[in-house]
């Protein structure tokens, strides 16, 4: 059996401002979605990989890295990776727009 | 092709094995150089595993060469290979799984393991030491599922292990068998300091307590003491000392007694098989720490590469404890003695220690606590067993020599030999030279050309004093800086461009003035944004996205991700009323505590995000920016209105200064307080501004912190009316906006400034004090309470605080 990607419809596209994170709550867990300057969505766990935890969402957003909002980490949005002298990796998941309406695939 | 190289193999792929290649390597390459390790993974630095434990560093950060180094140098590396004898007949090392190294000279450096108490139930599970990464992964497995945890041993590895373990949220209690913690390390006076300190941090001690017993079913679930009572703990680590790894040794017939034991070249009974690090039993020691290591594989590597050494001839101990915030130092002889001269420095309120003992004049042991800058310099007393001068003398217990003087002295007289890092076994000489042959100019290069400086980082003051002396007078050019990694612009040039060229935007300034990185990082965007705003106050548009969260969001971030709510309290005054008003909607929001800061206002902490809009709405009382780069408060004392010594009216002028002040944005929090009489009961030494009243009027102190740099305010002058009082005021903060590097607090400004020109500025010159006061009036006027916008916004109130909860497609 093929199983086909499930999508979540998240939001409207406008509800997604320039380089201001959103949360989105499915269940226990959180998912932090960005658009940056260029207009690129990603979603992201929103859990800092520092051992302390913390949300990422209220990160700063620099190109398509991010400053983690409690201890700085500088994390790429791309591929969940913490930039050095730090290490680490968060997960990543595929998000579009899809119209008006913005969908994360799980 | 007749390979003439001779073939070393080293046993053992740890600190001291690939330390003593290392230095061989930058002497000779006659070697052909096989490495054999037990772990399955590269060289990394033991010490470290303390940081590793505490979540400040991860397993990669504490490598010290990978297998890229291995490939590059041209060494053979086997890992998860346990060397089982070395025939010394026919020159040969069999491995446990049949493999045979033939050498020409080989090296021992199996270090050494835990020792576990031979007590009943030391096999359960849950029973670990603290020694390598599988112990260190298994303390972090374990505290996510268990809570209670005992360490035995109240020595340098109990105490970081206890210290990771309370880090990771577990109960701890260090059990010691002693009456003193690191009685080994520190005297009586320096060890009960300690245990004080960490009390503070949440570690519990069983002292004099001596464990007869592990007990529990399928793990472990307590210990029993010899006097009967119990402890329970669901994990427990055994950091009662090291034994060292002999068992090659033994098996091939060579000399062992504790250690194997070696002479001053470190050789071993075994022709051509020398040992290092703690392993190895040299005159009777076996040293369980770094530094001997590095000096022993230094002797190996000379006498290997043919040069001349003295050989080795024990070390000089020195220990330093691995907890944050907790600063241990000793060396050499630290027990009084009654032939000892002692210089003893005790001092309660700072919680430092110093004593350094001298022996017919000669310095020849020190502990410190509290404050270990002088660790370098002491050590290398220590070791030289320097006489005690008049210099020195002052140079350690302050007294006449300055400061600057005496560190450069210390870089300056420091031997060329001399290990500066303790962590990587990088010398003085190895630093200078680095530093003239790669034309080194900071720190960073040095930590990256020298390994220097790359672990514990407790040695970056002294690196720095080197690159000082070193570079002389070029230093302050050479290391110029910009205000982050995006450029090498300060601040002042920063604030000229953007007058000179009217830039308005983050963008803009990073653009036109050749940002590395392009849209900058989170360093210089929420400077850039507060420089923009204090330059065209009236034009300039807040840019949200390069505030930082609590500005940005008008509330505190905890770390679980919730905020805290502070409401304005003009003066620290608040009223039955508004008290109603905070208690109906903590009760109705679940706020979780409800605390007085130290600022005279209330904390409503453990709001969530998406309540804050609503908290605010309901609460209609001004937001009391406790999270802002702004006027935080302003501190007051009862004064004249009720106080029986009140002379000023402190409580009003307060809230005069508080609302004319207030949503401003400066560099840093700026915090006020107003006295009514010298008393002092508001604390104005410790505030950005603080204003005592006297009979005849009010005297103004300025820089005064109570924080991270604790400093005493100065005083800048006295006036005689209320009118005078908030123009001085108001004509310090603009000019403290003005000049101030963003995130420099008013205690380094006025140092920075100093006390004499701001005086100069907003006392003396009027002209100078009425331009400042008309900026400040400018910019007062764009200023809004943020809450009222935001609750009137539906677009900010969605996108920044409203969570979405999805539906499937």
């Amino acid at each position: 059996m093929i199983k086909h990607a499930e999508w979540l419809v998240v939001g409207n596209s406008k509800d997604f401002p320039f380089r201001i994170g959103r949360t989105i709550r499915l269940n226990d867990n959180e998912i932090a979605v960005f658009r940056t300057s260029e207009n690129k969505l990603y979603a992201v766990e929103n859990s800092s990989p520092h051992p302390k935890g913390g949300p990422l969402t209220e990160a700063m957003v620099s190109g398509h890295h991010i400053y983690d909002p409690l201890c700085d980490w500088k994390i790429d949005l791309e591929t969940g990776i913490v930039q050095e002298p730090d290490h680490g990796q968060i997960k990543t998941y595929t998000v579009r727009e899809d119209g008006e309406k913005v969908k994360i695939s799980l | 092709m007749i390979n003439s190289k001779k073939k070393l193999v080293v046993i053992g792929n740890g600190m001291a094995g690939i330390n003593t290649v290392e230095q061989i390597l930058k002497l000779t390459d006659k070697y052909e150089i096989t490495v054999l390790g037990s772990e399955p993974h590269p060289n990394y630095n033991r010490i470290m595993l303390s940081y590793v434990l505490e979540g400040s560093k991860t397993i990669e950060d504490i490598i010290l060469n990978d297998l890229q180094w291995y490939k590059d140098q041209g060494i053979t590396l086997y890992t998860g290979k346990m060397v089982q004898s070395i025939d010394g007949e026919r020159k040969r090392i069999h491995t446990e799984d049949g493999l045979e190294i033939d050498y020409d000279l080989a090296l021992i450096a199996t270090g050494s393991q835990s020792f576990i108490l031979p007590i009943p139930g030391k096999e359960l599970p849950g029973v670990i030491g603290f020694r390598d990464i599988a112990d260190c992964t298994a303390m972090l497995e374990a505290a996510k599922t268990y809570k209670k945890a005992a360490v035995i041993g109240g020595g340098l590895l109990g105490l970081e292990a206890a210290k990771g373990l309370v880090n990771l949220g577990m109960d701890v209690t260090v059990v010691h068998l002693m009456e003193d913690l690191m009685e080994r390390q520190l005297d009586r006076e320096a060890s009960a300091m300690l245990k004080a300190e960490l009390e503070r941090q949440g570690i519990k001690f069983a002292m004099q307590m001596q464990t007869a017993e592990v007990y529990g079913q399928d793990r472990v679930q307590g210990l029993r003491f010899s006097d009967g009572s119990e402890l329970e703990a669901d994990l427990l680590v055994m950091a009662v000392g090291i034994k060292p790894n002999i068992q090659v040794a033994v098996q091939s017939g060579i000399e062992t007694k504790r250690g194997i034991v070696v002479d001053d070249l470190m050789k071993t009974s075994m022709p051509d098989v020398y040992a290092v690090g703690e392993c190895a039993e040299h005159r009777g020691i076996c040293y369980g720490l770094v530094a001997p290591l590095f000096e022993q594989g230094s002797v190996i590597a000379k006498h290997l590469a043919g040069a001349d050494t003295e050989g080795y001839a024990g070390s000089v101990v020195s220990t330093k404890l691995k907890i944050s915030g907790v600063d241990v130092f000793s060396a050499g002889e630290f027990i009084t003695a009654p032939e000892h001269t002692v210089i003893v420095a005790k001092d309660e309120w700072k919680r430092t220690y110093k004593k350094v003992l001298l022996r017919e004049n000669r310095i020849v042991g020190t502990v410190l606590f509290g404050d270990v800058s002088e660790s370098a310099s002491l050590q290398k007393y220590v070791r030289q067993q320097t006489l005690m001068t008049d210099e020195i003398y002052g140079q350690l217990m302050g007294t006449g020599c300055s400061k600057d003087g005496a560190k450069t002295l210390s870089a300056e007289t420091m031997a060329d030999d001399e290990i500066v890092c303790g962590c990587n076994g990088v010398t003085k000489k190895a630093i200078v030279d680095a530093i003239h042959e790669n034309g080194l100019t900071t720190v960073d290069e040095i930590k990256a050309c020298t390994g220097a400086t790359r672990s514990c980082g407790g040695c970056k003051p002294v690196v720095e004093q080197i690159l000082q002396y070193v570079l002389g007078d070029s230093f302050k050019t050479a290391a110029k800086q910009g205000i982050c990694g995006c450029t090498t612009l300060s601040r002042d040039e920063i604030v000229a461009a953007i007058k000179t060229k009217g830039l308005t935007t983050t963008r803009e300034v990073m653009n036109v003035l050749g940002w590395q990185n392009d849209e900058g990082c989170s360093k210089c965007r929420p400077a850039l944004n507060y420089y923009l705003g204090m330059i065209n106050p009236d034009t300039h548009e807040n840019e949200e996205d390069s505030r930082f969260v609590n500005e940005r969001l008008h509330a505190n971030i905890q770390k679980d991700g919730t905020f805290t709510v502070v409401p304005r309290m003009y003066g620290g005054v608040t009223t039955p009323e508004d008290l109603k008003k905070i208690a109906d909607v903590s009760l109705k929001y679940n706020v979780k505590v409800v605390k007085v800061t130290g600022g005279q206002r209330l904390d409503l902490i453990g709001v969530r995000k998406e309540d804050l809009p609503k908290v605010w709405e309901e609460l209609d009382m001004p937001s009391g920016y406790a999270y802002a780069k702004s006027l935080r408060t302003v501190k007051t004392c009862v004064g004249s209105q009720f106080c029986r010594f009140g002379t000023q009216d402190s409580m009003g002028m307060g809230e005069v200064l508080e609302r004319k002040f207030e949503r401003l944005d400066f560099p840093a929090k700026f915090k006020l307080a107003v006295n009514g009489c010298p008393r002092n009961c508001a604390e104005s030494c410790t505030k950005d501004i603080g204003i005592v009243g006297n009979d005849g009027g009010w005297e103004i102190f300025i820089g005064g912190n109570g924080g991270i740099k604790a400093r005493l305010a100065d005083s800048l002058c006295k006036v005689k009316t209320d009118d005078e009082l908030i123009e001085i005021v108001g004509s310090v903060m603009q000019l403290y906006r003005e000049t101030g590097q963003y995130l420099e607090r008013t205690s380094e400004w006025v140092e920075r400034t100093g006390l004499e020109e701001i005086r100069k500025a907003v006392v003396h010159d009027v002209d100078q004090r009425k331009a400042l006061i008309e900026r400040i009036e400018f910019a007062l006027q764009q200023v809004e309470d943020p809450w009222k916008k935001i609750i009137n916004d539906a677009d900010s109130r969605k996108n920044l605080f409203e969570v979405v909860t999805p539906s499937l497609v």
